[in-house]
């Protein structure tokens, strides 16, 4: 459905530098799924989401919707965002203050010269998606936060957009309203099947709302995969480290199979882990091992076939009402485990501690965090 | 150990009281005084006056209306209130127009060398009321105009194609001269409003004109209008192009009418102070107006999210038609009342370009102004004037601001109005209102140096105000409650975390302060007496003896200056990282 290939947007700044927003940025969004662009501050997935809008014009790629190319600097192709039919929701909503509500979701309608009847009826059917129906007359700027945020949904949605795009859309409301209102977005997003694409830093709302997501990393798209595959399975050290916490533990492969499991020689001896592309034998690589996937028990555990089982000391406990953080020590090495808080252990005690191998994730360290999620440049 | 908690931990009720109550006393009190005396007294004199007869040698003066009938009812009444309103409405509107299309153009387009045009939209105001008259003055009076004798020559004609002493030619004076107030007011409405507005409307599937016509200037309306009413009382307030165009041919508004009472014998000061009453309620009502538009429309306040690199409309072959717009107003605006004066300032006696007179070019006319008796008199005192207004400007608007951004004391905004309240003023009732203040009240600054002094102040403390306090705003409050509780009290405080955060503001408010006191005419024309002239006056003086060689060379050299005084603000100004905002 929406297909960005090879996509370059950079723009000077104002002290004159040139700002590499996006650099050589791929991805394909299929009919009705929920992309989402993730990454910290300054990593370019706004510049992204622009250059898709056609806000920003990009330096060289293509970007095709159903088909029609939007932008292509092969072709010297680049629609204009009111020819685009995009929907757009802004991170400050971009309420116009001088409309009511029914005025603001009516007026892409009315440029679009629609009569007042079915101006009317579209209106009034998104807002009552979108539970505003109550408020048609209210002025603009004296809706709350969330009522603002939902507001600028039913604009974008009135048009029945080919795509909709969010740039950060729940990051001005507080944390209790957040929630329902990612809900509130998934229930939309997946009863009208809009093809989306949404950015956002919160590594939350990446994995509860998407189908597939891409990590950004200064320009660089580093790894796109379904939820599980990004959290569970990162290729890269900045992937594991930016979305959920991990442990980190450094070392050397002694042995790579086939399957696509290797052996690593740590400080918490040899372990058994998954590896990741690019692994091979005498690789320095660190080893990913989520808290979650620690599971610590006061008696000896028999290991099993594909288990790494550790003798730790309990080196300190921090109470967090649904779980415990448990700090174990191996060695000179602090691992971070999540427990269930009925695990009592004294802090000082003697516990061991199971990792199974898929979980343990090896990941090259001597490839840059930032290649470019290019098949071929990784293989290369 | 307890003693040093109870030095520095909450002081005790008594303690605290106590200290509410000195302050209190000090920070209201001091600058309400102050205020009230600047503002308030003169204003008093002015309207008791209004009710009096001229005083001469033979008869002493008497409780009268007659002031007033004149005022009101008199044959040139109509007239003149019909001349004020329609040589104010021009000029505002026409300088609401030029500057607004040029702030669209410049905020909003991808018009080429925008930077380079708003740096020079700067360059206008450094050139004095006066000369910019003067100049227009050489350029298109009917006789010895300039742009009228090139046109003659090239079609062979005597038709007269221009001519600057009309009401069109006024409206055509006075707007372009302020029409770089227009330029800035617009550029800070187009800059504080979130460019996500327009983008929305662009996905939406707005075009380019629907974007314009329904987003961008139905927000900017509330703007548009406050910018129109601004600039509305600056017109029905200015006295030069009035008093060197209108006079002449026996067009008159009220500030000069308020001239022409004053300059007559005998001194008709009853009948001026009430002209001038009736332009401060025509200038209050329009600053009302514009108060209650601006309340209304922080509704609109439409500063929200990130900023974001505003995004530029692609004007495409049209943005070169921009460029020549912006190149053509500078040439009309700078460039040729600028070259006019280098011209005339070159020769002996005045006359229009040509090889003959070009054979004649000498700087004689400067070094004549610099043997001027007296010229370094005056020239001291505008230096006096202005450094010394600036500086008692800033400080005693740092501690104003102080007082009504910060503090919770109940009546600061009454100090707020009284401090603002000298904007509404035009320079020539302010003036006056000094003028009578002063000729009662003896202590013995009437006739000197430091009633213009007073004036000065009084008038140019709204602007020290408005650059202490928009700083003041952007300082975090937590950052003088961090100070206090490291122990600092609260002179301290001002002294080490206030005033040095405020440092670029207070410098740019400064060198603004000294660079329209500079140029300051229509206050001092009413104050100044032998001895104590300043530049604007002796460039006033030269004009009524019609050595216009003579002033043209003295304008070039203060126009030269003036723009120093820009630069170096501009400078100062990047260094310590105040936007143009």
């Amino acid at each position: 459905m929406l297909s960005v290939n090879s996509l370059f947007t950079e723009y000077a700044s104002e002290h004159g530098t040139v700002v590499k927003a996006a650099q050589n940025v791929s991805f394909e969004v299929p009919e009705g799924k929920l992309f989402t662009l993730l990454g910290p501050s300054g990593c370019g997935k706004t510049t992204t989401l622009r250059s898709i809008a056609g806000l920003e014009r990009p330096t060289a790629g293509e970007i095709e919707v159903a088909g029609r190319a939007v932008y292509s600097s092969s072709r010297g192709i680049f629609v204009a965002p009111n020819k685009r039919n995009f929907g757009m929701v802004f991170q400050s909503y971009a309420i116009w203050p001088h409309m009511n509500v029914f005025q603001n979701v009516a007026f892409p309608l009315e440029v679009r010269k629609l009569g007042r009847r079915e101006i009317e009826r579209k209106v009034m059917r998104v807002l009552t998606a979108v539970q505003l129906d109550h408020l048609v007359e209210r002025d603009a700027t004296k809706l709350s936060g969330g009522q603002q945020q939902r507001l600028a949904l039913a604009r974008a949605l009135v048009m029945e957009p080919q795509l909709l795009l969010l740039d950060e859309p729940l990051s001005n409301l507080d944390a209790k309203l957040r929630d329902a209102m990612r809900t509130e977005l998934k229930r939309l997003q997946r009863e009208f099947n809009l093809t989306t694409v949404y950015v956002t830093h919160d590594q939350t709302e990446a994995l509860s709302l998407s189908h597939e997501i891409a990590v950004m990393h200064d320009g660089f798209i580093v790894q796109i995969g379904t939820p599980r595959a990004i959290y569970e399975q990162p290729t890269n050290q900045f992937v594991a480290d930016f979305v959920g916490q991990t442990n980190f533990v450094g070392g050397t492969v002694t042995a790579v199979d086939g399957a696509g499991s290797c052996q690593v020689r740590t400080a918490l001896g040899e372990l058994k882990a998954l590896a990741t592309d690019g692994v091979a034998r005498d690789a320095a690589v660190v080893v990913s091992v989520r808290p979650e996937d620690l599971e610590l028990s006061e008696q000896e555990i028999r290991p099993d076939a594909g288990d790494n089982v550790i003798r730790a000391t309990v080196y300190a406990k921090d109470f967090l009402g649904e779980y415990l953080d448990f700090h174990v020590k191996v060695g000179d090495v602090v691992l971070q485990a999540r427990a269930h808080p009925s695990l009592r252990t004294p802090t000082g005690d003697p516990i061991f501690v199971r990792m199974r191998a898929e979980k343990c994730v090896a990941i090259r360290t001597d490839t840059a965090p930032r290649g470019g999620f290019d098949a071929n440049e990784m293989k290369r | 150990m307890t003693e040093a908690v109870g030095r520095w931990g909450p002081g005790s009720h008594a303690e605290r009281a106590r200290w509410r109550f000195d302050s209190r006393w000090v920070l209201i009190g001091v600058p309400v005084a102050l205020v009230v005396w600047l503002a308030i007294v003169p204003l008093t004199f002015l309207f008791w006056q209004s009710f009096l007869t001229p005083h001469t040698a033979a008869r002493p003066a008497e409780f009268t209306l007659e002031n007033f009938r004149i005022a009101y009812f008199g044959g040139e009444t109509f007239g003149l209130f019909v001349n004020s309103v329609i040589f104010a409405s021009g000029t505002a509107v026409f300088a609401l127009f030029v500057g607004t299309a040029l702030a669209w153009m410049n905020e909003r387009t991808n018009t080429p060398f925008k930077k380079l045009f708003f740096a020079l939209s700067i360059i206008p105001l450094v050139i004095p009321g006066i000369l910019f008259t003067v100049a227009w003055m050489l350029l298109a009076s009917p006789k010895i105009g300039l742009l009228n004798v090139a046109l003659q020559g090239l079609f062979g004609t005597d038709y007269v194609f221009f001519n600057i002493y009309t009401m069109a030619g006024m409206i055509w004076v006075d707007g372009l001269h302020y029409s770089p107030i227009a330029f800035l007011l617009m550029t800070a409405a187009f800059r504080s409003m979130d460019p996500s507005l327009e983008e929305s409307a662009q996905m939406s599937g707005a075009s380019i004109l629907q974007i314009a016509y329904r987003i961008t200037f139905k927000l900017a309306w509330p703007a548009v209008l406050g910018s129109l009413l601004i600039l509305f009382v600056r017109a029905i307030e200015s006295f030069e192009v009035p008093a060197l165009l209108g006079l002449p041919v026996g067009i008159h508004v009220y500030t000069s009418a308020i001239f022409n009472a004053i300059h007559q014998y005998p001194s008709q000061i009853g009948l001026a102070s009430s002209y001038a009453i009736t332009l401060l309620v025509l200038c209050c009502f329009g600053i009302y107006l514009q108060s209650r538009l601006s309340y209304q429309s922080s509704r609109f306040s439409t500063v929200t999210g990130k900023g974001f690199r505003p995004r530029t409309i692609d004007l495409g072959r049209w943005r070169w038609l921009a460029a020549s717009l912006f190149v053509l107003y500078f040439v009309v605006i700078v460039l040729l009342p600028f070259l006019v004066l280098v011209w005339t300032s070159l020769q002996k006696f005045y006359s229009a370009p040509s090889w003959d007179a070009l054979s004649r070019l000498s700087f004689d006319n400067y070094f004549a102004v610099l043997d001027f008796p007296g010229f370094w008199t005056t020239v001291q005192n505008s230096l006096f004037l202005s450094l010394t207004c600036a500086t008692t400007i800033m400080l005693v608007a740092a501690v104003i601001s102080w007082v009504v951004v910060r503090t919770k004391i109940p009546g600061r905004w009454v100090l707020d109005t009284l401090a603002s309240m000298p904007l509404v003023f035009p320079g020539i009732v302010l003036g006056l209102s000094i003028m009578i203040c002063y000729l009662y009240i003896d202590i013995g600054i009437y006739n000197t140096i430091w009633i213009m002094l007073v004036a000065y102040v009084t008038r140019f403390l709204p602007y020290g105000m408005r650059y202490v306090s928009t700083s003041m705003m952007q300082i975090h409050k937590e950052l003088e409650e961090s100070a206090a509780m490291s122990g600092a009290s609260w002179s301290m405080n001002f002294r080490r975390i206030v005033l040095p955060l405020l440092k670029p503001g207070l410098l740019a408010g400064f060198i603004y302060v000294v660079i329209v006191s500079i140029r300051e005419l229509s206050s001092s024309i009413l104050l100044y007496s032998p001895g104590n002239e300043v530049v604007s006056i002796m460039i006033w003086e030269l004009w009524q003896n019609g050595q216009y060689v003579e002033l043209s060379a003295l304008g070039v050299m203060l126009i030269l200056l003036l723009f120093v005084l820009v630069m170096i603000a501009q400078i100062i100004g990047r260094r310590f990282g105040i936007a143009e905002r």
